[in-house]
């Protein structure tokens, strides 16, 4: 009998090394694990896309020759003074608290000399990013640390922060290892502890509320600033009609790609959508109510190329926001770094303990000595050039798909390589005429 | 006296009106009439001028205040003085929901009852009530003192910060992490600053007073606490 061959080892796939790791760490600590970042999952994306470019029936437009502008107007309902940026790749919101303060003047430096905005994020305007943001947008959050009129009336644009990809329906948590005595004080709270960010905001509930707190805040800025609404990707076409019912100028939609400074994995894991699956809903709710590029749309999370910018635009937005990809162009998970990395337990692209405020390349940390590390003019650089190549790319598909505008980018341009990416982008699956839950479809 | 009658003239012309009083003005005394449950009414002052509002607003009246003493001759809708910075909002009658949330100065005056949520997430106002307050009020609250002439519903000072609670009544329940703590000297001392000024010294005496705040053991997660989150 011993002669007979064994069956080999099977691993599987249900319980897989991965996941036994966790379990096997779940029951040493007895916490749930946390991290920053968006989903690592395999998730259907900008890549199952791909452009069918010009034909006999398109023209395509001369590289390098025959102009593709690149644009964008945000703000332009109701507010006095909107927003133009030379590019529609826009700066996400990310706190200082989470980011060192040189992260924060490089994603300025960077987003200006680009021609683009940043945005604030939960824990107040710092004096770095508004001196070196020419557009900044500051985000009104439930938490309203540092919250004040005089920076309401100094910023370029508010966005009201209902949730975010990452965690629709969470709010946050900076833990005490980040809290120095700067980031304590912007929040009015001791050094030290966790500072939670609450998941409703403390005076208003619901869509009718929301539109009477936009005439505040309007009213406070005298009408002049555009009013985003940012949204998690949960119930994209509901939640883009009630934020254009509330009254915003712009509707800012992030999908479960997009990166938080610190969540519990499961959250970010497990709840929410990926953002293909949600910019053709929350277009069809403009289109529906007839506000399609009257309101305009940001879509976030997962944005790495100037691919997915055209792609995301294609499908209806009129502009992008990036923050993980930003931080990564900073020198965030930099394989330079790698013994660094290493002596903190993991390996450069996947290091995601940012809420420990270890970061060794100095962006996502309180840590002094580490914070100086980083570069902010460097930084700034190389952000600037990460955009303009993004920008490039995004024109380069457009020209070969005839349009003299990103804006002209439309969905019958597309064609998708999976049935899942032809069913949630509304776009045919390759070689056929069959998208997926229309005509007929299933 | 500047006597702005809103239901002739508008919102927008009285905020951009009173947004225009810079620094010095001598015209420090403002009245507006009609105000008919109007929102945002005076929001956004930004000038050591008085406003006294004659009649009932809608929500956030006295939104993010600085400087302005602000009088309802009335009730307040939701969210009245939310996210004050500084100055003095008095109000005759009773407060809706969320009074003071995310204050983070000045004086915030009821005469009657205020509605839930009470001071939530503030963050250094001072907030006088003359009658009750609802439930869950003083939430997240992170700085900044409360003082309650009459009763506190349910889980006041939930997942409490570091701001002091007075409470002269009944509470129904204390929030997660929320409890009672001594009044020591300069406890009854703050609260008779605070009667005084939020003219209540003739209804009640701060050894009438029982002191809540943080038991602080929510302040650094730990999995042993979880039956609290």
């Amino acid at each position: 009998m011993s002669d007979f061959p064994h069956t080999p080892p099977k691993m599987s796939w249900t319980f897989s090394n991965d996941v036994n790791a966790e379990i096997r760490r779940a029951a040493a600590t007895g916490i749930y694990d946390i991290r920053g970042g968006g989903s690592k999952r395999r998730l259907p994306h900008f890549d199952d896309l791909l452009f069918l470019g010009a034909s006999i029936s398109r023209y395509p437009l001369e590289g390098y020759r025959e102009k593709c502008a690149t644009d964008v107007w945000l703000g332009t309902r109701f507010a006095k003074n909107p927003i133009h940026l030379d590019i529609p790749i826009t700066i996400a919101g990310m706190s200082f608290g989470a980011l060192s303060g040189p992260a924060k003047e490089a994603l300025g430096r960077g987003a200006s000399a680009a021609g683009t905005s940043t945005t604030t994020g939960d824990g107040g305007m710092t004096e770095e990013e508004r001196g070196h943001s020419k557009s900044l947008v500051y985000q009104y959050l439930p938490s309203r640390y540092g919250m004040n009129p005089d920076d309401l009336r100094r910023a370029d644009a508010i966005e009201v922060v209902v949730g975010q990809g990452a965690k629709p329906g969470g709010g946050g948590m900076l833990l005490g290892q980040k809290i120095s005595d700067r980031v304590a004080n912007m929040r009015n709270l001791p050094k030290g502890i966790d500072q939670r960010s609450a998941c409703r905001h403390p005076d208003w509930t619901g869509p009718d509320d929301l539109e009477i707190k936009i005439l505040e805040i309007r009213e406070i800025t005298n009408w002049e600033k555009p009013i985003y609404i940012k949204i998690g990707g949960a119930r994209p076409y509901y939640d883009t009609a009630l934020a254009v019912k509330a009254g915003a100028d712009v509707v800012v939609l992030d999908g479960m790609q997009g990166g938080t400074a610190a969540t519990q994995d499961v959250f970010i894991e497990n709840v929410g959508m990926p953002i293909l699956a949600c910019i053709p809903l929350a277009v069809k709710a403009l289109q529906d109510l007839g506000m399609h590029r009257k309101v305009q749309l940001i879509v976030s999370g997962g944005i790495r190329t100037g691919a997915d910018v055209a792609k995301a635009m294609a499908l209806g937005a009129d502009a992008v926001a990036i923050g993980t990809a930003a931080l990564i162009a900073l020198g965030d998970n930099d394989p330079a770094l790698e013994a660094e990395y290493n002596k903190l337990g993991t390996t450069a692209g996947a290091y995601d303990d940012w809420h420990e405020g270890k970061d060794p390349a100095g962006i996502t940390t309180q840590n002094p000595e580490l914070a100086a590390r980083f570069d902010p003019v460097l930084g700034g650089r190389r952000l600037k050039n990460y955009l303009k190549v993004m920008t490039l790319e995004a024109q380069t598909i457009a020209r070969a798909c005839g349009k003299n505008h990103l804006h002209n980018l439309e969905p019958e341009d597309l064609c998708a390589l999976t049935i899942e990416g032809a069913a949630m982008a509304g776009v045919p699956l390759a070689g056929t005429n069959w998208i997926p839950g229309r005509n007929g479809g299933f | 006296m500047q006597t702005f009658d809103l239901s002739k003239d508008g919102l927008r012309a009285l905020n951009s009106s009173l947004h225009a009083l810079k620094g010095q003005t001598n015209m420090t005394a403002w009245e507006v009439i009609n105000p008919k449950g109007a929102h945002a009414i005076a929001a956004g002052v930004d000038a050591p001028v008085e406003i006294t509002v004659r009649g009932s607003t809608g929500y956030y009246c006295a939104g993010m205040n600085k400087q302005a003493s602000i009088f309802i001759k009335g009730s307040a809708g939701p969210g009245v003085a939310e996210n004050m910075m500084s100055g003095k909002v008095v109000i005759d009658g009773d407060a809706s929901q969320y009074a003071g949330a995310t204050g983070r100065g000045g004086l915030l005056v009821i005469k009657g009852n205020a509605s839930s949520r009470c001071g939530i997430s503030m963050k250094g106002i001072e907030i006088v009530v003359h009658g009750n307050i609802g439930h869950m009020s003083c939430f997240m609250a992170q700085s900044g003192s409360v003082v309650v002439l009459g009763d506190a519903g349910e889980a006041l000072g939930d997942s409490l910060y570091e701001a002091r609670l007075f409470v002269r009544g009944k509470v129904k329940s204390l929030g997660a992490d929320c409890i009672e703590k001594e009044m020591r000297p300069e406890h009854y001392a703050l609260v008779e600053d605070l009667l005084r000024r939020g003219e209540a010294d003739h209804k009640a005496k701060p050894e009438q007073f029982r002191r809540y705040g943080s038991a602080r053991k929510l302040y650094n997660f730990n999995i042993d606490n979880a039956a609290a989150y």
